[in-house]
């Protein structure tokens, strides 16, 4: 079976069965519809129909160049700051289209929150870092309130015990893998309800990256993760669901179990099996 | 053979010229330092000139220096930083406004400074000074005439491209993965470029503002007839007052004096107070600037 | 959220005060030539200046002087019979402009092709500051070391008719322009990109073979950008050429007689003309003139610069 290959997504599969692993109770949080991203006349992401399952963990593997930042970067309407992108198709997040004219884009961008490739902190205190997106949606009005939610979310990082006497120092100070995990916290503080997460432990050691890793199976109870990665054991590893692109189309899209153990395309076999990079 | 010695002769003459502008370089500051530096005196830095300056000290003229980059300061870093974040942050590459308004700041850099000085004279002693004594004093003449503000707001023109550059260049080292965190953060663009960016580029507004008062304290021209004066009695109090400067006085002492030769010591002390009032200024700028070239390349 | 509406409102104001810096910029450039072109408008269409000057006697040879001795070009407004000739003033402008760019040129590009392809390192982050300090140094500072050391030295040397003259005042006016012929061209020979010179030196050239004949031709454009920007602002100097060029409105290209630029003339002058008479206007149709011709030469200067990079990025050959 190849679930991308159905298309049939309103109808809903609540229940899916592949092998062992059984999902359940399946609750659909964003549904990619059709969706086509153009820089100028170069397509990057070719019609894709794509459904996000609500706190779980969906990975999009495929080779570089092959659409899947562009797609990810779709879902907050991050490409609108790229000058010359045009968007069609629909994307919707509960069931409601992002891509209309009245969609106020800021309150999107604090549902679905983004994690960049490479730790990106401002160049501010580690405090500071996590409280600017507090501060400037305006959801904290005293500095009792910031500081309980700036320890949630570096907690929720799993950060807390390591910053928490240093909240003031720079936060360019901190190791590559604490600046990332600084990140995600800052990304969590706005309490989103999607986390983006765009090859979050390319730039860092193994050591980092497993404690990103481990990170990320815990905030799965609470948060849809959507994450991109060229490295195909960690998507195995963490991942769900996948969906494999290639030149910006959807070939497969499964449980990460079945994907990597009995692709349905071949195309994708090729890939996992590193016939092709 | 005959190829290497060649070779080796015109990298020699290349080297040759290196040496010569080290060389001239050194002879305009060694004489002026060698004949100046005797001069400059607690003495000399806080004393008015006397015997028809052939003695005393150049107070006046450094009060009058001073007052006049401050003043043009507070006008060219507001508008200049306002053009470079549109430059930098806001402007649409394609559109009328942005390319013309380069344009602009590119033709501006390249005005003769004596134009100034005309514009000067033309435009905000004549026109603005002589259209508020026509508002305000009854048509009496208070503010159409050389003064203070109008010799800052000369100035002011005039350095503006130099805080732009500045400004911009500072702007442009913050990267792009700083403005995506912010916007992934649900920031409007305001947000992100007063909060994040601007912040992260003061050290080349720094820069930008030294830069403009180090032209502001050495360009002549352009004040020649629109505020600075040979001798005043009095310090300058109000805004339009003339005032006493130290390019200008150099300028008057090294033409005009009755004679040279006596006012020669004061002369020379003089010029070296502005040589190194410059020289301090474009050494800690090109210091900042280098600074913030090296952190940009590391956060690359 | 109510906040968010408030912020809706200061954004806005936010963003218009940002647009309306750059329309300010735009209307600075503008009221410049406006102003400056206001008063010297009269020159051309104002009857009662033209009683006393005209285009004509401007830019064509008069006749001046008693027979026997006329001189076709004087610049001597003030004087019982005022004479209005600009050819002693752009000839002065040209001899001081001319011995700059002689001078500098050739000291200024040899300078940035050492910088950037037979020094080390170290010696070339040194090297730039440097020059960037001359680029500091004030040109009344300039101004004073011809008029009082340099002219004196020269006068030992040459023992010329003339203290002050073009070729003082053009030395000194070449130091101010060598910083800008060395910045410009330096940073047009670093553009070059590196697998110029591998390919050079691949084929067995020197150092200096590959400088001389693959790099600086490439870089040429901004090379020659630098020298017509250098021109511009020698054109445009004031007051080295005010000090150190004698003042003296002689025609002639004897380069060791003193010379009075149309920059010098209008500093000179502008401070004891009665204001709103015909040497007033004259003085400003000076400066609306000064204020174009460096206006075309960094248009030309921006252009060449386009060029380099187009070129060098393949868009042009």
């Amino acid at each position: 079976m190849n679930l991308a290959a159905t298309r049939d997504f309103p109808l809903l599969k609540t229940h899916i069965r592949s092998g062992e692993v059984v999902f359940e109770q399946l609750r659909l949080k964003i549904q990619v519809e059709d969706l086509t991203v153009r820089y100028g006349k170069q397509v990057a992401v070719d019609a894709v129909t794509l459904p996000i399952y609500h706190n779980l963990i969906t990975a999009i593997i495929g080779p570089s160049g092959c659409g899947k930042s562009t797609l990810l970067r779709a879902l907050n309407r991050m490409n609108d700051t790229i000058p010359g992108v045009v968007t069609e198709g629909r994307v919707f997040l509960d069931g409601e289209s992002i891509y209309v004219p009245d969609c106020d884009v800021i309150a999107l961008r604090r549902r679905v929150g983004m994690v960049f490739q490479t730790p990106n902190p401002f160049a501010k205190s580690i405090y500071d870092n996590v409280a600017y997106g507090l501060r400037i949606n305006g959801l904290v009005r005293s500095r009792a309130e910031t500081d309980d939610r700036v320890e949630q979310a570096l907690r929720a990082a799993a950060l807390w015990n390591e910053v928490k006497d240093r909240l003031g120092r720079n936060a360019l100070q901190l190791s590559g893998g604490e600046q990332q995990r600084l990140c995600i916290a800052r990304a969590l503080a706005v309490q989103p309800e999607v986390l983006l997460m765009d090859e979050p432990a390319s730039a860092l050691d193994p050591v980092s990256t497993a404690k990103i890793e481990e990170l990320m199976f815990k905030l799965k109870k609470n948060y849809t993760i959507v994450i991109v990665t060229h490295n195909m054991q960690q998507a195995a590893r963490v991942s769900d669901f996948t969906a494999f692109l290639l030149s910006g189309a959807l070939v497969e899209f499964n449980p990460t179990s079945q994907l990597f153990t009995t692709p349905a395309d071949h195309r994708t076999e090729a890939y996992i099996t590193g016939r092709f990079g | 053979m005959k190829l290497r010695i060649a070779d080796r002769a015109f990298v020699g003459l290349t080297v040759l010229a290196v040496l010569l502008i080290l060389a001239m370089l050194a002879a305009v500051i060694g004489n002026i330092v060698v004949n100046g530096w005797e001069q400059v005196t607690w003495e000399f830095l806080t004393a008015a000139p006397t015997q028809g300056m052939t003695k005393g000290g150049i107070f006046p003229a450094i009060y009058g220096t001073v007052l006049l980059v401050l003043l043009m300061t507070i006008f060219v870093v507001p508008l200049g930083v306002c053009v470079a974040i549109y430059f930098s942050e806001y402007a649409d590459r394609e559109s009328w406004l942005y390319r013309w308004s380069r344009q602009a700041v590119n033709n501006l850099a390249g005005v003769p400074s004596i134009v100034f000085g005309l514009f000067g004279l033309g435009f905000f002693v004549q026109f603005v000074g002589g259209a508020i004594d026509d508002a305000f004093f009854g048509a009496r003449l208070t503010y159409g005439q050389p003064a203070l503000i109008w010799a800052a707001l000369t100035m002011a023109v005039l350095t503006l491209p130099v805080v732009i550059v500045s400004v911009e260049e500072a702007l442009r080292a913050v990267p792009q993965s700083y403005r995506d965190a912010s916007y992934a953060l649900g920031a409007t663009r305001n947000q992100t470029v007063f909060r994040v960016v601007v912040p992260q580029a003061l050290s080349g507004l720094l820069t930008g503002g030294i830069l403009a008062v180090s032209r502001g304290a050495g360009e002549v021209a352009p004040i020649l007839f629109v505020g600075a004066a040979y001798y005043l009695p009095q310090l300058p109090s109000r805004l339009n007052d003339q005032f006493m400067e130290l390019g200008y006085h150099i300028y008057v002492l090294s033409t005009q004096s009755p004679d040279v030769e006596a006012t020669k010591p004061l002369l020379y002390g003089t010029v070296l107070v502005l040589l190194l009032l410059t020289f301090l200024l474009n050494v800690t700028a090109i210091a900042i600037r280098s600074r913030l070239r090296m952190k940009a390349a590391s956060l690359r | 959220m109510a906040s968010r509406a408030q912020h809706r409102w200061k954004d806005w104001l936010i963003e218009r005060v940002i647009y309306l810096a750059a329309v300010v910029a735009i209307s600075l450039i503008i009221l410049i030539f406006l102003f400056v072109g206001r008063e010297a408008l009269p020159v051309l269409i104002s009857a009662e200046v033209h009683e006393e000057v005209t285009l004509d006697n401007l830019l064509l040879a008069q006749e001046y002087g008693t027979p026997g001795a006329r001189l076709p070009y004087v610049w001597q407004p003030v004087s019982e019979v005022p004479k209005y000739s600009l050819m002693p003033l752009f000839l002065g402008t040209l001899k001081v402009t001319l011995m700059a760019m002689l001078f500098a040129t050739p000291l200024a590009i040899a300078a940035a092709i050492y910088t950037t392809e037979f020094a080390p390192r170290w010696l070339r982050e040194a090297i730039k500051p440097v020059v960037e300090l001359l680029a500091g140094i004030p040109s009344v500072v300039l101004g004073f070391f011809a008029l009082i050391v340099l002219a004196s030295w020269l006068q030992d040397v040459f023992r010329f008719d003339f203290r002050l003259n073009a070729i003082n005042a053009g030395i000194a006016l070449g130091l101010a322009v060598i910083p800008i012929i060395y910045t410009i061209s330096e940073d047009a020979l670093s553009a070059v990109p590196r697998s110029y010179r591998n390919a050079a030196y691949a084929l067995g050239a020197s150092p200096w073979q590959a400088a001389w004949g693959v790099v600086l031709p490439a870089a040429l454009p901004g090379v020659f950008a630098g020298v017509v920007l250098g021109f511009g602002r020698a054109v445009g100097e004031t007051m080295i050429v005010l000090m150190a060029s004698g003042n003296a409105a002689i025609t002639s290209w004897n380069f060791a007689e003193s010379v009075r630029t149309l920059s010098a003339t209008i500093a000179a002058e502008l401070a004891e003309v009665v204001f709103g008479s015909a040497h007033y206007h004259v003085l400003f149709l000076i400066g609306t003139l000064l204020f174009a011709i460096t206006f075309v030469l960094n248009w030309l200067g921006a252009q060449m610069v386009g060029r380099l990079r187009r070129r060098l990025t393949g868009a042009v050959r």
